[in-house]
């Protein structure tokens, strides 16, 4: 049937975790779908410029040629029609039926606007393949597949920047760090001139060494915590000898490019009026208590990048009831084994949905949920080219799978996840965040509602979680469903600087359209979600 | 403020930005390219129209949402600039370089 993928595995995201999953699914004999939001593969680490404008060479990257070998094994798998790829399309929902799953999509760009492809189709297969088995044009594909089956799911979603309100943060010019990296990345430009990058986490570093290197002036990078943080956690830091190289070019980047870098510090207001133009700073102690007397201007400053780590995007795999936790750096994420499967027989997933870890991590943990999809898919039926076969019988046990990696391998997940935790303990969330606000500074961006509102609202009317907070004040309401007020507005929910508690973070992260659609595409789910058809 | 790259050498792309000609190096996203070209805002918002632009630049916050094509809604930090697109803001855009 036109409009419908059906396949083994599908994987959502082709960043690192997503590529990974997609070339191991298929290494190991699955028939696999990827569906990414973006035009092209990469995700997050590996942005580039669209490739039918220039040639990407990897600079300003890290790990590119781990890129390039996932990348051509990706693009083989599709020129023998074993992965289809479909770009330039979101996934806002997704369902468990028949033993099987089901995604909606919808285009990330309206089509009429769209460009045409910018990945070039697979080599070996002519735009008019007779087989007709994928489309070689992604224009194609993006108005085409709008509804996947597959019999196994691996959702690598990635994350996004994390945020903490403070006042000003609405001015234009006021970016997340990522976003600027993002446009770095993307558009071979710069945002802005002069630029300070602040909040936590060693990823300011690449942020401004990227803002420099392209030509920018970074006059500060202001880190919430300090290296003492790290103290009690070099063993795991040591574990991980590549981060420390990485932080040497760092710093030799800031020493060429004299750019200052404060500990304990951080930005407590923007100031502009219709831009941003300033930004006050001050020193805080550990808990983030600003030092008093310690507070100063910074001017001629036209861009802000905030970033207090990442928050997963737990929408798919909460709405298909996987089990959840709190992670060390206070973010919900998805509870797996050590085959990367969720709660949910037959949901896998890998890179940031299950903790933040980096690249690095989400490719490895990505080879293993890719593998253990495709095995899981086989297991179950023998002939699993043929998607007719249903699912019979109970799913063996995890255990009972081949192992995915070799004991070298699974040693180094191991040694990321060690140092993963140790940076989540050594980038806290600064408790006392929320003095720095003023009433009238605005905490949900797309509903316009001030932490005066917030306030009021759980101290008169009890409104503790970010569901009811939405219910109250309409926090989480608007455009963005609450992914960049919702972990900022569960702590001003929980008061006094206390952490936010699972079930506000969960209730924040459950968002029944994980993409905007249109009315037209809400109806027409209507059938399909009634008849309980054979896969495709 | 930043200059659209000359990298590649290749011709700028021309579309149109409330009705004026605007340029993009080729590639682009409209969201950079209005960025880039001195404009850090296009849209206000419903209640305390307040000027807004790119913020978290991949798709996640809406803050960035324009017109194209008479088409609503449309993030530009997604939508690559092509030749020719009409590219309207909401409410007044703020424009010239900040510095
Ligand atoms: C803006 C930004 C920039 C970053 N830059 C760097 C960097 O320079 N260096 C670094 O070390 N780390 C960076 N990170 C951290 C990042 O999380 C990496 O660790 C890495 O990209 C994670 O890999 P991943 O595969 O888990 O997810 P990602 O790389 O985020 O890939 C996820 C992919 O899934 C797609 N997707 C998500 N939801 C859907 C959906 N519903 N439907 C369809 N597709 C979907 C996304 O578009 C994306 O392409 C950045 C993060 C962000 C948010
Ligand atoms: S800048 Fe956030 S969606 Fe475009």
């Amino acid at each position: 049937m036109s409009g419908i993928a059906a396949r083994d595995v599908a994987v959502v995201g082709a960043g690192p975790a997503g590529l990974a999953a997609a070339v191991a699914a298929v290494e190991a004999g699955a028939r696999v779908v990827v569906v990414d939001s973006a035009a092209q593969p990469g995700g997050q680490y590996w942005r580039h410029r669209p490739e039918n404008v220039v040639a990407a060479d990897g600079r300003g990257h890290h790990d590119w040629g781990v890129y390039l070998d996932l990348r051509a094994r990706f693009d083989a798998a599709r020129a023998t029609g074993a992965i289809e790829y479909v770009p330039g399309r979101q996934v806002w929902m997704a369902q468990n039926d028949d033993g099987g799953f089901t995604l909606r999509t919808t285009p990330t760009v309206a089509p009429s606007v769209a460009p045409s492809a910018s990945v070039a189709p697979p080599a070996s297969v002519a735009p008019s393949d007779p087989a007709g088995a994928h489309p070689a044009d992604v224009t194609a594909q993006r108005e085409s597949v709008s509804t996947i089956r597959a019999r196994r799911l691996v959702l690598c979603p990635g994350a996004y920047d994390r945020q903490l309100p403070v006042p000003g943060w609405d001015l234009p010019g006021v970016m997340a760090a990522g976003g600027i990296q993002a446009f770095i990345k993307a558009n071979g430009a710069l945002p802005g001139r002069r630029f300070v990058v602040a909040g936590t986490g060693p990823f300011l570093l690449p942020v401004a060494a990227n803002i420099a290197e392209a030509g920018g002036m970074v006059a500060a990078v202001l880190e919430s915590s300090s290296p003492v943080a790290w103290f009690p956690h070099l063993g795991a830091a040591a574990g991980v000898p590549e981060k420390a190289l990485e932080g040497l070019g760092y710093a030799a980047v800031f020493a060429r490019h004299r750019i200052p870098y404060r500990t304990r510090t951080v930005v407590t207001e923007v100031l502009g009026e219709d831009r941003t133009r300033a930004v006050r700073t001050a020193r805080v102690d550990p808990g983030g208590r600003v030092v008093r007397g310690s507070e100063r201007l910074l001017e001629d400053v036209d861009v802000v990048g905030f970033g207090w780590g990442f928050t997963p995007q737990l929408e798919l795999p909460v709405s298909l009831g996987a089990e959840t936790r709190v992670d060390a750096d206070r973010s919900l994420v998805a509870v797996v084994d050590t085959r990367q499967e969720s709660s949910i027989p037959g949901l896998f997933l890998a890179g940031e949905v299950t903790g933040v870890g980096g690249a690095a991590l989400a490719v490895l943990e990505g080879r293993v949920a890719g593998a253990s999809a495709a095995a899981r898919a086989s297991a179950l039926s023998p002939a699993h080219a043929s998607p007719q076969d249903r699912d019979q019988g109970e799913a063996p046990p995890s255990d009972a799978l081949p192992p995915a990696l070799s004991p070298a391998d699974a040693a180094r997940v191991a040694r990321y996840r060690r140092f993963a935790q140790a940076m989540h303990r050594a980038h806290p969330v600064p408790d006392a965040w929320h003095e720095w606000l003023t009433p009238e500074t605005t905490v949900c961006r797309c509903e316009e509602v001030t932490a005066g509102q917030i306030a009021e609202a759980r101290d008169a009317l009890g409104a503790a979680d970010a569901r009811s907070l939405k219910s109250f004040t309409r926090a989480g309401m608007g455009w963005c469903q609450g992914r960049v007020c919702g972990f900022a507005a569960s702590c001003l929910g929980a008061g006094g600087g206390a952490h936010p508690s699972e079930a506000s973070l969960a209730a924040s992260a459950k968002r029944p359209l994980a993409a905007p659609v249109s009315i037209g595409e809400l109806a027409a789910l209507e059938p399909s979600t009634t008849t309980k058809g054979t896969p495709a | 403020m930043s200059k659209p790259p000359s990298a590649s050498g290749t011709p700028a792309v021309a579309f149109s930005f409330n009705g004026a000609p605007f340029e993009a190096a080729p590639g682009q996203t409209v969201g950079a390219a209005l960025v880039a070209g001195g404009v850090p805002a296009w849209r206000t918002t419903r209640k305390g129209g307040r000027p807004r632009g790119l913020f978290c630049g991949i798709g996640v916050c809406f803050d960035c949402l324009v017109t194209v094509d008479g088409v609503a809604n449309q993030r530009a930090c997604l939508v690559e600039a092509r030749e020719g697109l009409c590219v309207e803001g909401s409410g007044t855009a703020i424009e010239g370089g900040s510095a």
